[in-house]
């Protein structure tokens, strides 16, 4: 049993590894966000989306079998026992060995997925020992970034469609990317100005609500450079659907170089130093 | 009940004392008997079903292409959503299964003459219709920013339903809508228990009953407790709305995620609400048409039972990222599993149910055939949800709403539709076309997965739920779940074909059109039943 689905859940992953090298070709050279006819997740870039990818693969095997396993027993039973062929029914209504067996099974089918899952949820909570902090604010209808550690704080607006440049992607572009060096476990602080948002990057695995009067916690450690996309993933009002999440993974020196700009471009104001993120939970 | 001993079966003249009021006025909006109030919720939920499914139709229309075509902004389209899913809840799949067809086949199956409380019956409904007209009017007010109606989701989440996301009286309407529908469907659950409990016929003990009033048992326990949790929470938020007070409002010591716990609480067993009656249509229609009993009875009754109790303790699953801790989410993680058990019980018996059995395709069976199958699929993206890690992907996605379309749109509306098409003749006297029945279901099938299949690939690759434009990668599939809407629309019109011309042609209908198979005590009625169903209560053996 077991070796038969170890062998399943690696072609789950050689069919999804295929997808997403062939996405990777049709478009750019990024497979980090959707892509046309898309069948499956984005490509994983953090460890978390790693372990998520393996769990659902997991689970995509299962639940296939399972319905395909139901059909087939419809189809069968349509089949055998439809009228014309079986005029007679049977008056069988118990068999407790089956009722026992379809009760037990679902459960053993669980605790294979249990275990995997429990891992995973306790692995993506939040970071240990994390590199750097990034405070994110969600507003009606755009997103703030705070480097604490480095001072710096800056507004991250979708670009509008008019003013879209050649080769940046209509609703998820944005003007000022929220940057992170690769490798490095990044904490995620988060909360809301106003009404609840959800911070959801596809290829991360990470999602969490900014809540009112909360600083939610999670993190990434991004596992090679390049763009990731994420739109915010919870109803806000009118522009829901206008604010999405650019983040951008760099190697260190070209991360030191952006920084050393930014603490000019993006210095946060002293005087309120830090308290941003204070003055709105207490809002 | 003792003065049932006493027959009076052949007084004829008593039969016509009680026959149906002559004056329109008295029969339909006075109404106390349970079959005229089921027809009337039937009436009912087939109206705000025009206008809930009518919405979805727009919606994706919207979607078929990147881009905005028909609404003018994110306002409009939130508004639409948060109609639909009120709409299809409260005024589609709750009345037509549980006023409708509970009202109709519960005190008929047990062997009552009629509901327990036939007055309280009556207030039941007719608190539903000004409840639709306020959620209708909210749409026509303003909610926020100039806009009107309530663009906040039927989930509606504070702050964004509070003062500060939607300040119009808008939100307000739909508040007091909620609060009409919960209050009346309290009284019709306490209604069923009561009846359920105290007018079964002779010898009908609770564990000879038929599966589907076992799920009305259910499902009547499920809302009683719910509702309430509801009902309090949205006047916590009415208060906080216009009086003042600061629930859900951390500047005044109060959380939002208090809302979405109380939310959660009444949202969660509510969508087993909308299930269980399916499921108990399904069980009597696979046993009619197989010509056996249900398989392993009990355990029918009692998965229905664990569903429900278990549905209690699982609200959290809708909330893994909201900021739960850890252990939190674990449990919920495990409690939400735990009900695939049950689940996995109810499919696998209907198909044991089948299994040796005799098997007419009549049309009820292939509702029900499709439903088990469609159900299954649904089932198992539920247990892909369940668990918390895989959720931080997927939670808010169009996977969810592919998952929760394929248990409610395609599992509890294919129930009614099975019900309908079991019963219609039953109601109505009437015998429907065979043939444009099963037009109707072949289209609704092709055109229900061809819409929500394609969802869950949206989903995978991260296209979030309740928005009005989507990158442009997302068109393929977009484009093909509205084609799937507009067959899946011809499949309602079709629908409405064969109610029109069942009464239009008006061929009799027999007492027991199913045969051998069909066993439970409206089949031994004449079809339409009398008004009065009993003139002495049935011995059950």
């Amino acid at each position: 049993m077991d070796r038969i689905l170890g062998l399943a859940v690696f072609w789950a992953r050689r069919i999804g590894w295929a997808a997403a090298s062939l996405a990777v070709t049709a478009t750019t050279a990024l497979a980090d966000r959707p892509y046309e006819w898309q069948l499956g997740m984005q490509a994983s870039v953090t460890p978390t989306h790693d372990r998520l990818d393996d769990l659902h693969n997991l689970l995509l095997v299962i639940i296939t079998l399972i319905s395909v396993f139901v059909l087939a027993l419809l189809v069968y039973v349509c089949l055998r026992f439809r009228a014309s062929k079986n005029p007679v029914p049977s008056k069988t209504s118990h068999n407790t060995l089956l009722e026992i067996a379809w009760t037990g099974l679902p459960v053993l089918i669980l605790v294979v997925i249990a275990i995997p899952s429990f891992k995973l949820l306790y692995f993506a909570d939040r970071a240990v020992d994390p590199d750097m902090t990034v405070k994110v604010q969600a507003h009606q209808w755009y997103w703030s970034y705070e480097y604490p550690d480095q001072a710096i704080s800056f507004d991250s607006n979708m670009i509008a469609e008019a003013d879209l440049k050649e080769g940046q992607i209509r609703l998820l572009d944005v003007d000022n990317r929220m940057v992170v060096p690769v490798g490095k476990k990044v904490q995620v602080l988060i909360t809301t100005s106003d009404v609840m948002h959800s911070f959801f990057i596809p290829s991360f695995g990470v999602q969490l609500y900014g809540t009112p009067g909360r600083i939610n916690e999670t993190w990434f450690q991004v596992e090679k450079a390049g763009v990731y996309y994420g739109q915010c993933n919870q109803i806000c009002g009118t522009n829901h659907s206008y604010m999405p999440i650019v983040v951008e993974a760099m190697e260190q020196p070209a991360y030191d170089a952006w920084l050393a700009e930014a603490k000019t471009k993006f210095a946060m104001d002293v005087d309120g130093a830090g308290p941003r993120l204070a003055a709105v939970a207490s809002k | 009940m003792s003065s049932a001993d006493h027959a009076h079966g052949h007084d004829a003249h008593g039969h016509d004392d009680h026959g149906a009021p002559t004056s329109f006025v008295r029969r339909w909006l006075y109404s106390t008997n349970h079959k005229d109030i089921g027809t009337l919720y039937l009436v009912f939920a087939a109206c705000a079903a025009i206008v809930g499914g009518g919405i979805s139709i727009f919606m994706r229309m919207e979607l078929q292409s990147p881009g905005l075509q028909f609404m003018e902004n994110g306002d409009v389209w939130n508004v639409y959503v948060t109609a639909h899913g009120l709409i299809m809840v409260f005024f589609v799949v709750m009345p037509a299964l549980i006023g409708g067809f509970g009202n109709w086949f519960v005190p008929i199956m047990i062997g009552a003459p009629d509901m327990a409380f036939p007055r309280m019956n009556n207030i039941s409904f007719w608190l539903l219709v000004p409840a639709l007209l306020l959620l209708v009017l909210s749409m026509f007010v303003e909610g926020t920013g100039g806009a009107n109606g309530a663009g906040v989701g039927w989930t509606i989440y504070p702050p964004l339903s509070g003062k500060l996301g939607t300040p119009g009286m808008a939100m307000d309407l739909a508040i007091f809508s909620l609060h009409l529908a919960g209050a009346g469907s309290i009284l019709g659950a306490a209604n069923f228990i009561t009846t359920i409990f105290n007018m079964r016929a002779p010898g009908m003990t609770l564990h000879k009953m038929p599966l589907f009033v076992w799920s009305m048992l259910i499902t009547a326990f499920l809302l009683l407790l719910a509702l309430p949790v509801l009902a309090g929470a949205i006047t916590m938020l009415l208060t906080d709305r216009n009086f003042g007070t600061a629930f859900f409002e951390p500047a005044g010591g109060g959380d939002p995620v208090l809302f979405l716990h109380l939310f959660w609480f009444f949202g969660h067993p509510e969508v087993y609400i909308m299930i269980l009656p399916a499921f108990g249509i399904i069980s009597q229609v696979v046993s009619t048409f197989s010509k056996k009993p249900v398989f392993g009875y009990l355990g029918m009754a009692y998965a229905m039972v664990a569903i429900g109790v278990v549905g209690f303790v699982v609200w959290a699953h809708h909330m893994y990222t909201v900021g739960l801790d850890v252990d939190t989410r674990a449990y919920f993680t495990a409690a939400t599993m735990v009900i695939a058990v049950p689940t996995g019980i109810k499919i696998f018996s209907w198909i044991a149910t089948m299994w040796g059995g005799s098997i007419e395709f009549r049309v009820p069976m292939i509702w029900a055939i499709g439903l088990i199958f469609l159900f299954t699929v649904g089932g198992v993206t539920g247990v892909v949800l369940a668990n918390a890690g895989v959720d931080l992907a997927l939670h808010n996605t169009y996977y969810v709403i592919a998952h929760f379309h394929y248990v409610l749109s395609l599992g509890a509306v294919f129930g009614i539709f099975c019900g309908f098409y079991y019963w219609f003749s039953k109601m109505t006297g009437y015998e429907y076309n065979g043939f444009l029945a099963r037009l109707h279901f072949w289209v609704t099938f092709v055109g229900v997965n061809l819409t929500f299949f394609p969802m869950h690939f949206l989903g995978l690759a991260g296209m979030p739920r309740r928005y009005i434009d989507y990158p442009d990668a997302l068109a393929g599939w977009n484009y093909v779940s509205s084609i799937g809407a507009y067959i899946g629309g011809i499949g309602t019109l079709i629908f409405f074909w064969v109610v029109i011309e069942a009464f239009m042609k008006k061929r009799k209908a027999a007492m027991n059109p199913w045969g051998e198979g069909a066993t439970t005590i409206e089949w031994t009625l004449s079809s339409p039943p009398p008004f009065h169903t009993f003139e002495e209560l049935p011995r059950v053996k």
